[in-house]
């Protein structure tokens, strides 16, 4: 049983840790500020919450576990109102989001 | 006036539980140490005026469960989705912006739907105006899957306003 435990645990843990270089690759990568808000959405999302559910079966009904709810819950309050404001900001300060379809669109401005 | 009497029990309730629930601790000087700074935020907030339904929306607490054990899945589907994207060599993105009605009739309902958007990856919400949302997205799939209107839906039914 607790092998079962740990398994799937350390399996849950080293998903978030995927997620989380994902998440930095994918900011490393993409072109501008609004493509890159979604690749840093993945690692506060995905991430985080893999790994701290990871961290729960380790924890086991405890307080550290109840702990570890809390800060998944004020994580999924926080980020999107943290990437709300970056958003909005740079938006105000009149940056404007590449779009477009085709790599060429999205290369050729800076 | 009662309302107001209510949410500042219920209110207080809380703040010291989530006090026992952090501090692990029961000695009578730590137990008293938390009904002081209980009172003292329950002054703040007072002082603020923020002791009410909006700050405090206790009765979707019940209905949030089942609405955030769905939202976990859009996550982990759309995180999958995003991922595949970065890493894959040609970056097939295709950012586009987008608006979005909001059937939600409170702010609080707006919040929670602008929150979710921008919490399921390959979608953030940039702007929210008179229940409309501007929403930037990764690739035209993830912008179709907001356009079907399903976790608008959801999210008003949650906010009990259907």
């Amino acid at each position: 049983m607790m092998l079962v435990r740990d398994i799937l645990s350390w399996l849950l843990i080293l998903g978030g840790g995927f997620f989380l270089v994902a998440g930095a690759i994918g900011v490393l990568r993409l072109p501008d500020f609004f493509t890159r808000q979604h690749a840093a959405g993945i690692t506060d999302t995905m991430g985080a919450g893999l790994l701290l559910v990871g961290l729960m079966l380790q924890g086991g009904l405890t307080l550290v576990t109840v702990k570890l709810v809390l800060i998944i819950v004020f994580l999924s309050f926080t980020s999107p109102t943290s990437t709300h404001a970056l958003a909005q900001a740079a938006l105000s300060s009149g940056l404007k989001p590449l779009l477009g379809e085709r790599r060429e669109d999205l290369s050729s401005k800076t | 006036m009662r309302g107001r009497l209510f949410h500042t029990i219920s209110l207080s309730l809380v703040l010291y539980g989530l006090w026992l629930l952090l501090s692990g601790h029961f000695e009578p000087l730590l137990l008293g140490l938390g009904v002081l700074s209980c009172v003292l935020v329950v002054w703040v907030s007072h002082r603020m005026d923020v002791v009410d339904q909006e700050g405090q929306p206790l009765a979707l607490t019940w209905r949030a469960l089942p609405y955030w054990g769905w939202l976990a899945w859009e996550i982990a589907k759309s995180s999958v989705d995003v991922t595949r994207i970065i890493l894959n060599p040609r970056l097939p993105i295709s950012p586009r912006l987008m608006r979005v009605r909001a059937s939600q009739k409170s702010e609080l309902g707006h919040v929670i739907y602008a929150n979710s958007i921008t919490l399921t990856p390959g979608t953030v919400t940039i702007d929210l105006a008179d229940g409309e949302l501007a929403v930037h997205a990764l690739t035209r799939e993830t912008a179709a899957a907001l356009t079907d209107g399903e976790m608008d839906r959801r999210v008003t039914a949650m906010v009990g306003e259907r």
